[in-house]
């Protein structure tokens, strides 16, 4: 306990109220600036994880459920190129692949001026992703960089890119073990009625699929989630990263630790209950 | 109507048809019979290619069976099955099982589907089943609704695999009424079976199947009477002995 | 080529992916085979490096050194070098069945104490080196080690907690299981970092390193003891009945009886979580501990080496991945001669 007083650290939530004093390098929703309050500031770092994690979500599903199908395909090519991403994938860290795409960016990529564009519209550069989109137009260059359109930072793109890839070879597993778990007699009986393989699928083992893929899908859901913090080493500014510099400025460690607990915990037991929920009245006797 | 002629299939190092030949007219009723492992259910899957055979050729309704996924498909919609684990699907109601084929496969509209559904369903005396999930029926009302649900489709031919074989004692003279009624209306039909009393009543041949080959095949009477091979004989005598 | 029709053109849809993975492959495998091999600059010279299109593996040629022993000494390189040898030998020769006796636990206690003096020396005439200067491979192998084989009792306690008959024993076991499942990994080495020296008396300091090592044992016991209990689950309920009726104590009837099937059964989700606790080590470079990724990235911030990241961190992965896949082809295999 001396020591506590000694380093004034667990001095009370105040510190809240106080001015923050540091900017922050992209807000998803909310605007900011160095004049406001360090809860506020908190509040951003958690709509910026919110932002890259449900952005990150729905691309990782979409993208898992494909390699996973395509693990089950017939097709010899397609199944091996998905069994050798997820294996990659899985073997390694997490962090190794957010750094290699956040170098991929802003290494690799070329300025503005030469920036690649695979689709009218859309340029890759090592300031960031630029497309159009409906509220802010087409992005067009100006000088040294895009103006208008939607942006995605390099920070964001890459821990985008990261999250989803990397959650992708999980689901894609999760998805594959869903399927195999129907029953053979399920599809021969399919079969026998005149379904294609394709109809077969869709209308009969998908959706009996999708009742032993949903509990694990929303396990990595979370764990995607949770994965966002790694945000702060490639200096996207998610709650942990704003957490950390608040606590770095004021010295308040312990209520900055219990802060960002407090957040995640309150999202991993939402989406427990959730769980709990779908598994008493959705998931079949 | 089912042409095969020296059909052979492995599995693996395993060979379990043997050089089989076997002719199946239109409106024959065909009981295969024999002891376990020696091939009868490979044999009737062979004609919806929910397996294939190595050797020689399978010919259903003029169309013989190769690796050609539109012949299989066409071959598929005019046959029927109905398996020993009845295979209704779970997830779906009775109805919605009955017309998924229908509406998916021969594109009939919903409409029309479930009006042929509900024929279907009487004919197998389960009409009020029609909004129940398969699991909150009993095995028989399962395997019943699985012969509608083959129904469904209007098959030129019927296989059955075992279909009495995972049903509780009691339940098993509901699926053999169904299947005796579908006989006396001239479905062509192909049954692996145990229940020698069916074999007797509907059969026009019994074929009874050991290690991979047909050893005996003739009219039930003679078979049941009078079998000719010592195999058969000693089949029969298992079977009926108790 | 009939084989070439069934799983390559079985349809149009499957002929449509396989243009595609072709033309992907046509277009993505010899340019990468240019960069890494054939453009590649295996000098130890960033000019050279600069001036060519290719990777520069000159960078892993010239920091190899740091990369694998971080700020060791760079004379004494020897001792880190065969403390890790010796350290991946030990997993090696427990990994293979025949050696599955009670005399394992020896020959580590032995192998860690070696790997102990080699590390820090003072003794034998080996000159002293303290644990802040470790860094690399030796890290993170080493707190692999250590935060698995002190987590994994410490789990199997948890999960027998977790179902235990005692409600405050139970709920201090869920409370802390799903505490720590349920936060990220980085607030936990934060909490350690930060937290763990204010709850010492003043003056007792806790050395970094320790800290790091304790938040991977709290984090690894968690997880680790979920999969126990999905072992514990999974046995049939006869076995306990049984065991009950032995009228064992509970320690002898847990011991003997039920943990040794609960573990059996939870081996392969069990190589999995060991095989993602030795990725997570990754993450302690956030607090400023230098595992081998830390090294890798530290290296880079030299000057003179700076903006080669993607062949960096391509050769991390490398790394990582051996090391990953030899694991998961490992746990297969143990799965299937179960």
């Amino acid at each position: 306990m001396a020591n506590l007083e000694e380093r004034r650290i667990a001095s009370g939530f105040g510190f809240l109220g106080r001015e923050a004093g540091f900017e922050i390098g992209e807000t998803a929703f909310m605007r900011y600036n160095a004049s406001d309050t360090y809860l506020r500031a908190l509040v951003v770092g958690l709509t910026n994880t919110l932002a890259v994690a449900l952005v990150g979500v729905v691309v990782a599903t979409i993208l898992g459920t494909a390699i996973g199908l395509s693990r089950l395909s017939r097709n010899f090519l397609l199944r091996n190129a998905a069994a050798a991403y997820v294996e990659f994938m899985r073997n390694v860290p997490l962090l190794v692949q957010l750094f290699f795409w956040y170098a991929v960016i802003t290494e690799g990529m070329p300025g503005p001026r030469e920036a690649l564009s695979p689709l009218p519209g859309v340029f890759i550069s090592n300031r960031g992703i630029f497309f159009p989109s409906l509220f802010s137009g087409v992005p067009e260059l100006q000088g040294f960089n895009f103006v208008g359109g939607t942006a995605l930072t390099p920070e964001f793109a890459a821990l985008l890119t990261g999250l989803a890839t990397y959650t992708a070879a999980f689901i894609a597993e999760i998805v594959r073990a869903g399927v195999l778990a129907v029953h053979r007699g399920q599809t021969e009986a399919a079969h026998a009625l005149g379904l294609s393989r394709a109809q077969t699928t869709r209308l009969v083992v998908l959706p009996q699929a999708l009742r032993v893929i949903i509990p694990p899908l929303t396990s990595q859901y979370l764990n995607l989630t949770k994965n966002s913090s790694l945000a702060v080493a490639i200096g996207y500014p998610d709650l942990v990263s704003i957490a950390n510099t608040t606590m770095n400025q004021t010295g308040q460690a312990i209520e900055g630790i219990a802060v960002i607990m407090a957040v995640y915990l309150t999202i991993s037991l939402s989406i427990s209950a959730f769980m709990n929920w779908y598994n008493a009245h959705v998931a079949f006797k | 109507m089912i042409e095969m002629i020296r059909v052979s299939k492995w599995f693996g190092p395993f060979q379990v048809l043997k050089d089989v030949d076997l002719s199946v007219a239109r409106g024959e009723k065909v009981v295969v019979c024999g002891p376990s492992g020696s091939g009868k259910s490979t044999l009737i899957r062979l004609v919806n290619r929910l397996e294939e055979h190595q050797s020689g050729k399978v010919i259903v309704d003029g169309v013989e069976l190769t690796d050609d996924v539109k012949k299989i498909d066409a071959v598929r919609r005019e046959v029927g099955m109905v398996f020993q684990s009845f295979n209704l699907f779970p997830h779906l109601t009775v109805l919605e099982n009955l017309t998924l084929a229908p509406i998916w496969v021969r594109r009939v509209a919903k409409k029309e589907a479930e009006e042929t559904a509900m024929h279907f369903l009487a004919r197998v005396r389960i009409p009020e089943q029609a909004h129940k999930y398969p699991s909150q029926l009993s095995g028989g009302q399962q395997q019943r609704v699985a012969i509608a649900r083959a129904l469904c489709m209007r098959p030129k031919l019927m296989l059955f695999d075992e279909p009495t074989s995972a049903l509780d004692p009691e339940m098993i003279k509901e699926v053999l009424d169904v299947m005796v009624e579908l006989a006396r209306e001239g479905m062509t039909m192909i049954v692996v079976t145990h229940e020698m009393g069916f074999a007797r009543t509907v059969a026009d041949r019994v074929v009874f199947m050991d290690d991979g080959r047909i050893v005996e095949a003739a009219p039930p009477a003679q078979f049941f009477d009078a079998p000719k091979t010592d195999r058969a004989k000693l089949f029969l005598s298992q079977v009926l002995g108790h | 080529m009939r084989w070439a029709r069934e799983n390559l053109f079985g349809g149009w849809l499957s002929t449509i992916f396989t243009l595609l993975l072709l033309l992907l492959l046509w277009k993505a495998i010899p340019p990468f085979i240019d960069w890494a091999f054939l453009d590649a600059v295996w000098q130890p010279d960033p000019k050279v490096c600069r001036a060519s299109e290719g990777a520069c593996w000159g960078f892993i040629a010239e920091k190899h050194r740091f990369i694998l022993f971080g700020t060791y000494p760079y004379d004494l390189h020897w001792r880190p070098a065969a403390a890790t040898v010796l350290l991946i030998g030990l997993w090696i020769f427990s990994a293979i069945p025949l050696f599955w006796r009670w005399w394992l636990t020896l020959v580590w206690l032995a192998g860690l104490m070696a790997i102990g003096i080699l590390m820090w020396g003072g003794v034998f005439g080996m000159p002293y080196v303290e644990n802040e200067r470790w860094g690399g491979l030796i890290l993170t192998l080493l707190l692999t080690t250590f935060g698995l084989a002190i987590a994994f009792p410490l789990s199997i306690l948890l999960a027998l907690g977790r179902r235990s008959d005692m409600p405050i024993i139970r709920a201090l076991c869920v409370g802390y299981i799903e505490l720590i499942r349920g936060v990220p990994l980085i607030s936990l080495l934060f909490m350690a970092s930060v937290m763990l020296p204010l709850f010492l008396p003043s003056g007792v300091t806790i050395d970094k390193l320790l800290r790091a090592q304790i938040a991977m044992i709290l984090f690894a016991a968690a997880y680790l003891a979920e999969v126990v209990r999905g072992g514990l689950q999974a046995i049939p309920k006869g076995q306990y009945d049984a065991a009950h009726a032995l009228a064992l104590p509970f320690w002898r009837r847990t011991g003997l009886i039920i943990l040794p099937q609960a573990l059996r059964i939870s081996v392969p989700p069990l190589m999995n979580t060991f095989i993602a606790f030795f990725k997570d080590t990754s993450l302690v470079l956030i607090i400023g501990l230098f595992d081998l990724l830390s090294t890798i990235k530290i290296a880079l911030n030299e000057p003179a080496w700076n903006g080669f990241g993607v062949e960096a961190y391509v050769f991390a992965s490398l790394v990582y991945f051996v090391f990953c896949f030899s694991m998961s082809r490992y746990s297969r295999r143990l799965e299937h001669q179960r």
